[in-house]
C-alpha cells in the first residue's frame, strides 16, 4: 500500500480552507429530490415496468412504487371462515337473501382488468378481478320499484359506503372474489368486496358482509370525513 | 463522587469529540427516525399492515412523531449552543483532500468526522428535508388531490428507503468499531481510538473539537422562544391526532 504525500506535518488544520463541497453536493441532492416532485411518478411507472422482469417473490420483498398499501379503520381485520360466513342482502327488496360462500361463487362470474386507484395518489395497474355483477346477484332478492341505491355494509365495522343503482350497473362495477386469479386474501377484504374501478378505492368496500338496498345514497365512512360522495377518478375530491 | 468504574479500569486519558448540543441532537434524529421508520414501513408494507393492522394507531404515530421530530430539532437550536453547530455543519461541509481520498477508499487521515461519515451526514439532511416536504403533500393531497403532485409518493418512497439503508449502515459502523459508540453516548472517545480513526483531528483538536463554553446558560428571551416552540409543537400534535381519527 502507498499512502499518499501527507501535507507538511506542520500544516494548519484544512477544514477552513477546503471548499464546501458538501454543501453544494447537499443543495443538488435536495434539488434532484425536489425535482422528482415532477418526474418521480414516470420513474417509478417506468421502474414498475422494468420490474415485471424480476420474479413476483422478489418485487414483493422489496417494495417500491406501484404496490399495494393496505388501509383499514379499525383493527383488526375481520376473519373468513367459509363454514359460517354469509352475505345478506336486505332493504327494499321483495325476498331478502342470505347466501353462503358456495353461493355466492355459484352466482353467474363476470371477470375484468382494472387499475386501483387510490385517492391519496398510489394506484395498482393491471388488476385481474372476478366476481358477480350486481344484476346477477340482485336478481334473487328482486330489489322493490323505490329502490334507487345499495349500501355496502363491512364486517370492519362502522366501514360502509353506497353506489346509486345507476352506477353499480355500470360494467365494472362488481362483488369480488378472487384477485389476480386468486381467492381474495384477507388483506384485500376476504372472501368478497366491493370493486369500483371507475372511482377511487375508499368506495370498494372490504369484507362485505351486507348489502342493504335504500331509495337514497346515503354519505359511508369517508364522506362522513370530508371525501366526496360520487368519488370519481380524476372528477373528484379537490379535483 | 462515585467513579465510573469502566474509567477507573482503562485509566487512558479521553478526549472530547461530541458536544452536548451535538448529542442531544443526535438524540433527537435517532429516536424519531426509528419511530417514523418503523411506522412508515407498517403503513407502507402489506405483510406489516397485515400483522399491525391498526392503521389509525400507527398512522397518528408516524405523523405526531414527524411534528414532535421538528419542533425538537428548532428547541436544540433556540437553547443549544449554536456556535458550536455552526462550525460542526463548517466542519461537515467542507471536504479537504484526505476526506475525498476516503470516499475513494484509499489511506487517508481524517479529521474529527471522516470522508465517509461527512457524506453519510449530508446525505442524511438532505433527506430530512426531501421526507418532511414530501411527507407533508402526502398529508395535504390525502385531504385534497389539488395537493398532489405526479412524484410525491415516488419521493417518499425512494428517500425512506435509501434512509434505512443509511440507518442500518450507520448503526452497523458504530457497532462494529470498538470505541465509536462511546462517543456519542459519553461524548469522549479514548485517546488511542481518536489517534487511529481520527488521526489529523487528534493532532490537533482545537479548531475541529466542539466549543463548550462552561455556564452557556440561555437567557430569558431564549427560553421564551422556547416555550413558544414547545407549545406550537404540541398544538400541531392535537391537531394532526384531531385529524387522523376524526
Amino acid at each position: 500500500m502507498t499512502p499518499p504525500d501527507p501535507p507538511t506535518p506542520s500544516a494548519p488544520p484544512p477544514s477552513d480552507d477546503a471548499s464546501p463541497i458538501g454543501r453544494r453536493a447537499f443543495l443538488g441532492f435536495v434539488g434532484l429530490g425536489l425535482s422528482s416532485l415532477a418526474w418521480g411518478g414516470a420513474a417509478m411507472d417506468l421502474f414498475a415496468q422494468s420490474s415485471r422482469l424480476v420474479p413476483e417473490s422478489l418485487r414483493s420483498a422489496l417494495p417500491f412504487g406501484k404496490g399495494w398499501r393496505i388501509y383499514a379503520v379499525n383493527p383488526p381485520h375481520p376473519t373468513f371462515d367459509p363454514a359460517t360466513w354469509r352475505l345478506r342482502i336486505e332493504g327494499l327488496v321483495e325476498r331478502p337473501q342470505t347466501l353462503t360462500y358456495a353461493q355466492l361463487r355459484a352466482l353467474p362470474r363476470s371477470r375484468q382488468t382494472s387499475d386501483f386507484v387510490c385517492v391519496t395518489g398510489w394506484s395498482v395497474d393491471d388488476v385481474g378481478w372476478q366476481g358477480v355483477r350486481f344484476d346477477d346477484l340482485l336478481a334473487a332478492a328482486k330489489p322493490l320499484p323505490a329502490a334507487r341505491a345499495l349500501r355496502f355494509v363491512s364486517a370492519e365495522d362502522p366501514y360502509e359506503d353506497s353506489l346509486t343503482l345507476a352506477q353499480a350497473r355500470e360494467p365494472d362495477a362488481m362483488l369480488a372474489y378472487t384477485m389476480d386469479g386468486s381467492p381474495l386474501e384477507r388483506k384485500h377484504g376476504a372472501p368478497a368486496r366491493l370493486v369500483m374501478p371507475q372511482m377511487y378505492g375508499y368506495k370498494g368496500v372490504k369484507w362485505v358482509s351486507k348489502i342493504v338496498v335504500t331509495d337514497r345514497v346515503e354519505d359511508g365512512y369517508w364522506q362522513q370525513r370530508g371525501y366526496d360522495r360520487d368519488a370519481w377518478i380524476g372528477g373528484s375530491n379537490g379535483r | 463522587m462515585a467513579v465510573d468504574p469502566r474509567l477507573a479500569i482503562t485509566a487512558e486519558p479521553r478526549v472530547q469529540r461530541f458536544g452536548l448540543t451535538e448529542r442531544r441532537l443526535h438524540t433527537v434524529h435517532a429516536t424519531s427516525f426509528a419511530v417514523l421508520l418503523v411506522t412508515g414501513f407498517v403503513l407502507y408494507v402489506p405483510f406489516m399492515a397485515q400483522i399491525v393492522s391498526d392503521r389509525p394507531l400507527i398512522k397518528t404515530v408516524h405523523l405526531v412523531t414527524a411534528a414532535l421530530w421538528l419542533t425538537a430539532l428548532a428547541l436544540v437550536v433556540v437553547l443549544g449552543d449554536r456556535a458550536a453547530l455552526r462550525a460542526t455543519r463548517r466542519e461537515i461541509e467542507r471536504l479537504d483532500c484526505d476526506d475525498l481520498l476516503f470516499l475513494r477508499r484509499r489511506s487517508a487521515r481524517a479529521g474529527r468526522f471522516n470522508g465517509g461519515q461527512k457524506a453519510h451526514a449530508i446525505i442524511e439532511a438532505g433527506l430530512a428535508i426531501l421526507l418532511t416536504i414530501s411527507g407533508a403533500l402526502l398529508w395535504l393531497s390525502e385531504r385534497n388531490t389539488g395537493f398532489r403532485l405526479p412524484g410525491t409518493i415516488a419521493l417518499h418512497d425512494a428517500a425512506t428507503l435509501l434512509l434505512a439503508a443509511l440507518v442500518v449502515g450507520h448503526i452497523w459502523q458504530a457497532t462494529t468499531h470498538t470505541g465509536s459508540l462511546e462517543g456519542i453516548r459519553r461524548g469522549t472517545v479514548r485517546a488511542s481510538y481518536a489517534k487511529a480513526r481520527h488521526a489529523k483531528w487528534h493532532a490537533a483538536p482545537a479548531p475541529a473539537g466542539p466549543t463548550a463554553p462552561a455556564g452557556d446558560r440561555p437567557g430569558a428571551a431564549r427560553i421564551v422562544l422556547a416555550a413558544l416552540v414547545a407549545a406550537a409543537g404540541l398544538v400541531a400534535a392535537v391537531l394532526l391526532v384531531a385529524d387522523v381519527t376524526g
